[in-house]
């Protein structure tokens, strides 16, 4: 039992590493310094904005706790007007391609959305899905799942 | 000229003995003499639990004898409905029994049928003369001799393997056919796609694209000559694309604002049958390959994906979530008539008909894990045949006996360590799953027509 407990802490722990090592992985990365990153590009969105929302599974509702980093999307591409970016939907591993292909645009879809409703030019934004072929998170955990049930967005 | 306009099969269909004829480019088949028995000798049904024992000696005559001998013992092995009878209990030499055989030498070593035959090379062409004989009422069943370049000698085994099977259980066989199939080589997260045919025994293995572009989901057109295929093959939106084997030519197929995916040919080649993307919704679309028409089928609200044709052409099984989670249904092929055929728990998926009409295999999964299935095309007589972790993507043999589908390990750790994806074969009683030998992890097969 405790070498169970001892194995549970250990794969959290990788987990988590593994996540900071992620470059796109999370808004607010600890390596990305003001004076390194150029406004307006991808590695601003990261560190300063977030790139991307996470969804529920089977979902492509965007919840309200997602909505406002798609809100602060919105509010940093007003503040640079030449931006184009694309809007990426995937989905975890747990389904079947095809469905997950048409599952990652419904997202992106729902993503874009909410851009555009907060006031970003439609024009200004593709999107494309690599359904469940393009993780995120590497493993096969809900962890990894939570993680791979995203858009993101991508400046182009 | 467009290549993809003439899309009516131009798939030759010799009958094997029958006569004279060519049976595949550069193939020719004709019967040898002697009078041989009608009908299939051994029920089907029998064979299901008690595999018919067959002597396969090494074909006289010239070295490749062994070769050929060697795909046929292992394509009837496979099959699970023979059993190659240990060539370490023949009595009778390969080179006598070719002359005349001994039946009470292969009567004793319990073989019901015996394979003979004689391989001669001249300027580049194998002459291979084969004869399936009836040990015990001591009768020829069948006596063929192909005459092709040497270089398709597998071609040969292959159609031998399938005369075999057609006469002793009274239906066409599946040995001379091909997969396509997605190879997938790197780690998860760039994963290089790349479609890959090979033999329907994982030999003469080749790629077909060059992993510049992700490639997902080929299927065969029913010349087994084209592959429509869903590609990442530039910037913009993913797209089904034409797919020439002989000269690797592509070309996008229609016009849609949106993604497009999970195309099927029609039976009878002249259109395509797939999904596309637009808003929210994913929606079923026929196109004409002559005059490249588009037509919309559905338009329930939903994600409406994996659409496939009866063998008949007169309806349509596909996928879709309108009724709030994945489901099958079956439409008219014009559009008309929904209804759901799926009700058991969980979500199904990756809807395939039958080539013989009979049945549907799909991917059924919920929290226990992940199946392939069949059931009736009204939905009822559901039957699991797998299970796993994560499997999907059946696709039939064109004897409707056999399915192949990929089954995927899961990851260990983090970094995605200890996932693969393999294809995998069973027939659809669920007996006789075994690994389907790919060079790489691989997904999405699709098994081609009998190629002659």
């Amino acid at each position: 039992m405790t070498t169970r407990l001892l194995g549970a802490v250990a794969a959290v722990a990788l987990l988590a590493a593994c996540s900071n090592t992620d470059q796109n992985a999370n808004a607010g990365g600890a390596g990305a310094g003001a004076n390194t990153v150029r406004p307006g590009s991808q590695e601003d969105l990261v560190a300063n904005v977030g790139d991307r929302v996470l969804f529920g599974f089977d979902s492509s509702q965007i919840s309200a706790d997602q909505r406002p980093i798609l809100q602060r999307q919105s509010e940093w591409m007003g503040r640079y007007p030449d931006v184009r970016v694309q809007v990426e939907g995937h989905t975890d591993e747990r389904g079947t391609r095809e469905y997950n292909l048409a599952l990652g645009q419904r997202r992106a879809n729902a993503a874009r959305d909410v851009l555009v409703a907060s006031g970003v030019n439609g024009a200004r934004i593709s999107t494309i899905s690599y359904g469940k072929d393009r993780p995120s998170a590497l493993g096969s955990d809900e962890s990894a799942w939570a993680q791979n049930r995203r858009a993101v967005t991508v400046v182009q | 000229m467009n290549p993809f306009s003439s899309f009516a099969a131009t798939r030759r269909r010799v009958l094997i003995g029958a006569g004279a004829g060519l049976v595949a480019p550069g193939i020719v088949a004709a019967p040898l003499s002697s009078a041989y028995a009608q009908g299939a000798v051994i029920d089907i049904t029998r064979a299901r639990t008690d595999p018919i024992p067959v002597a396969i000696p090494d074909l006289a005559g010239d070295s490749r004898g062994r070769d050929i001998a060697r795909v046929i013992q292992a394509n009837l092995r496979n099959s699970g409905l023979f059993r190659p009878v240990d060539r370490q209990a023949f009595i009778q030499t390969p080179e006598a029994a070719a002359q005349t055989p001994r039946f009470q030498d292969w009567r004793v070593i319990g073989a019901q049928a015996l394979v003979t035959g004689r391989v001669v090379e001249q300027g580049g062409q194998l002459r291979v003369e084969f004869r399936l004989w009836d040990v015990l009422p001591e009768t020829q069943l069948q006596g063929t001799a192909f005459t092709a370049p040497a270089a398709n000698w597998r071609r040969i085994a292959h159609l031998i393997s399938d005369v075999i099977y057609e006469r002793l259980l009274g239906e066409k066989g599946y040995f001379d056919t091909r997969v396509v199939y997605v190879s997938e080589t790197g780690p998860r997260d760039r994963r290089v796609r790349r479609l890959a045919i090979m033999d329907q025994d994982g030999e003469n293995h080749r790629m077909l694209t060059d992993g510049r572009f992700a490639a997902l989901t080929p299927r065969f057109h029913p010349s087994a000559e084209r592959i429509a295929f869903m590609s990442y093959q530039d910037r913009g939106q993913p797209r089904v694309v034409l797919f020439d084997i002989g000269s690797g030519s592509q070309q996008v197929l229609g016009n849609f604002p949106g993604m497009t995916l999970s195309p099927r040919f029609s039976p009878d080649g002249r259109s395509v049958v797939l999904s596309s993307t637009r808003g929210g919704d994913a929606n079923i679309f026929v196109v004409d390959l002559g005059s490249r028409r588009e037509r919309q089928l559905t338009s329930g609200g939903g994600l409406d994906v994996s659409p496939c044709f009866s063998p008949d052409g007169s309806q349509i099984v596909f996928n879709s979530d309108r009724g709030g989670d994945q489901q099958l249904y079956v439409m008219d092929a014009g559009g008309g008539g929904v209804r759901r055929i799926s009700f058991g728990s969980g979500r199904y998926a990756t809807p395939v008909w039958s080539p013989r009409g009979d049945l549907i295999a799909f991917t059924r999964f919920g929290r226990g894990g992940f199946a392939i299935g069949v059931m009736r095309p009204d939905g009822s007589g559901e039957r699991i045949l797998s299970e796993g972790w994560q499997m999907e993507g059946p696709t039939f043999a064109p004897n409707g006996r056999v399915l192949m589908f990929f089954r995927e390990s899961r990851a260990t750790d983090s970094r995605g360590g200890g996932y693969s994806s393999r294809i995998a074969s069973i027939d659809i009683a669920g007996f006789n799953e075994r690994p389907v030998p790919t060079p790489t992890d691989a997904s999405d097969p699709a098994w081609s027509p009998l190629l002659s």
